[in-house]
């Protein structure tokens, strides 16, 4: 008798896992945005910060968390809008102004244009400002900020950010090379280089590492994609027709070889004159060399 | 009464000991510290303040309801027993008794954190893969917490001297939360005029005042706690202990135990 039980309660728990399990999947399923996503339970910082009890620092620390869940949930998503992404490093950075990590990152990802960030850099600047003033000697903040206005193109913003933050203490070498370039060559491309790759070999993140590894092919791209249609031009000029090949360059004495992107692949020759590269995914920041919209990915 | 209070103290730790939910409780502990690397994986460029912040809040909360969810038995139990008579019938005074009662919980609950700091180090050392001069500054986090306990484990002591234990329960909780608020109460005095602002500063001294022995964002930070607040919430908790075990003892002087 007591076998029978055993046996039959088994299978309807059994049966009851399915259907629970069944039944779950499907609400996520017709559910796909759920309340992680855009949804403040509490939105104001100071009322967070009281709630906590003291416990503010493990309180940041799940807010910092959910921020990196809701950016990568978002980013992979192919977001364009990123709206709670402000309201809640507000919230992280209030109940821990001295959270580094939420000001380094969070400034990234509010800075970068949709769908890789927010595309707020006035935010991300706010964000950063605040971060210096909670820990004024800390001089990587200095270098973001100087980053952040290097992008906004404000170059005398930039230089101060770097001057101010090479005096700091631990401060690198660089940020006064950083300095003096932005006062002298801002805008051009081995300035960015330069910065670009000062990122890739200052950072353990590997995120962060991957993304200037981008920023690097991409510059690379912008370097060479200009000298190749001013090579197609001479062409042009002097045969009176664009090029249908490579291999007609080649012949012509143009180029030794067929040229090769950072990604290894041979660049595309489009009519007109065009160059672009094979995939132009891996060089979303690249200004040359890209599809026009909408061909974009 | 030399050996009669150390004799109460230990008789208190062995029953605590012997409480099942004691261990459940730790144990609950150790695996929030364990699972801390797993919470900074999930996070970016947090992973060791994660694990502080985790190891040692978990390790607050828990020990102070450990200390109010065993200090309001620590009379009933022994009247509902009716062990407090064969006690107090021997010669040990009533304020032995509470005083070893107190001291006895106190003492436990200083094993249960070391035991607790184990864990937490052995979690940090497996996420660091070694231990520096910052991670020290993480045991004057410890002591502050230790020293909530002794608060805590001396407000419920008081409350269980004259109330039940459930009731004993909601006011050592209500103090702690509102003594979490300490600093704010503070604020309202300086900010209030007249009997209101009285009020509030009385009422700010009344309650323990828990968020000045909350350092533990603080050394995730390894941000250094200077020597002297060290040394003044080391005073601050002495004074604060006796005047409530002072009163635990006056009140249960007075009452009743018929």
């Amino acid at each position: 008798m007591r076998r029978r039980v055993v046996i039959i309660a088994c299978l309807i728990a059994v049966l009851s896992v399915a259907g629970m399990v069944s039944s779950a999947h499907t609400v996520y399923r017709i559910r796909p945005n759920d309340t992680l996503h855009d949804a403040l339970f509490v939105s104001s910082p100071q009322a967070v910060k009281k709630l906590s009890l003291g416990y503010s620092g493990l309180l940041a620390n799940i807010y910092w968390t959910r921020v990196v869940q809701y950016f990568g949930g978002k980013h992979q998503a192919g977001a364009e809008e990123y709206k709670a992404l402000a309201p809640l490093l507000d919230i992280t950075v209030t109940l821990d102004p001295h959270l580094i990590a939420a000001y380094q990152f969070g400034s990234i990802f509010l800075a970068q244009p949709p769908p890789d960030g927010a595309g707020d850099v006035d935010a991300a600047v706010n964000l950063i400002k605040r971060g210096i003033q909670a820990n004024p000697e800390y001089w990587r903040l200095y270098y973001s900020l100087g980053y952040l206005q290097y992008e906004k193109r404000d170059f005398k913003a930039a230089a101060e950010a770097f001057d101010e933050g090479s005096k700091k203490p631990g401060a690198h070498e660089w940020m006064r090379t950083m300095a003096a370039l932005m006062h002298a060559q801002a805008g051009d491309i081995s300035t960015a280089r330069y910065l670009w790759s000062r990122i890739y070999e200052e950072t353990d993140d590997k995120n962060i590492k991957q993304n200037a590894f981008m920023r690097l092919a991409s510059l690379k791209v912008d370097e060479e994609v200009p000298q190749l249609e001013s090579a197609i031009s001479q062409y042009q000029q002097r045969t009176d027709r664009w090029p249908a090949s490579w291999r007609e360059m080649i012949s012509a004495g143009f180029l030794k070889s067929p040229p090769i992107d950072p990604a290894g692949e041979m660049y595309l020759l489009k009519p007109e004159g065009r160059v672009q590269v094979a995939n132009p995914k891996l060089f979303r920041f690249a200004r040359h060399g890209r599809p026009k919209s909408p061909e974009v990915p | 009464m030399s050996g009669r209070i150390p004799a109460i103290a230990f008789s208190t730790f062995r029953e605590a000991v012997r409480d099942r939910v004691l261990y459940n409780l730790i144990f609950f502990v150790l695996l929030l510290v364990a699972s801390a690397p797993i919470f900074g994986q999930i996070s970016v460029g947090v992973e060791r303040i994660f694990l502080v912040n985790l190891g040692l809040t978990a390790m607050s909360i828990f020990g102070i309801v450990i200390a109010i969810f065993i200090g309001i038995g620590l009379v009933s139990k022994e009247i509902d027993k009716k062990t407090l008579y064969t006690v107090l019938s021997r010669p040990v005074r009533r304020w032995e008794f509470i005083t070893g009662k107190y001291l006895g919980l106190a003492g436990t609950l200083v094993v249960n954190t070391f035991l607790m700091t184990l864990g937490f180090y052995a979690a940090l050392l497996f996420l660091t893969r070694q231990l520096g001069r910052a991670d020290a500054n993480i045991l004057v986090a410890v002591y502050f917490i230790i020293l909530q306990f002794f608060i805590i484990t001396g407000i419920t002591l008081l409350f269980s001297s004259f109330s039940t234990p459930i009731e004993s329960a909601i006011y050592a909780l209500a103090m702690f939360i509102v003594g979490s608020f300490a600093e704010d109460l503070r604020g309202f005095a300086a900010m209030a005029h007249g009997p209101q602002a009285w009020l509030a500063r009385i009422a700010s001294y009344i309650v323990p005042n828990l968020s000045m022995l909350n350092v533990i964002t603080r050394v995730s930070h390894d941000q250094i706690i200077p020597a002297s607040l060290i040394g003044l919430n080391t005073i601050y908790a002495f004074f604060y202990v006796t005047i409530v075990v002072s009163g635990a003892v006056i009140i249960f002087e007075f009452r009743n135990l018929k």
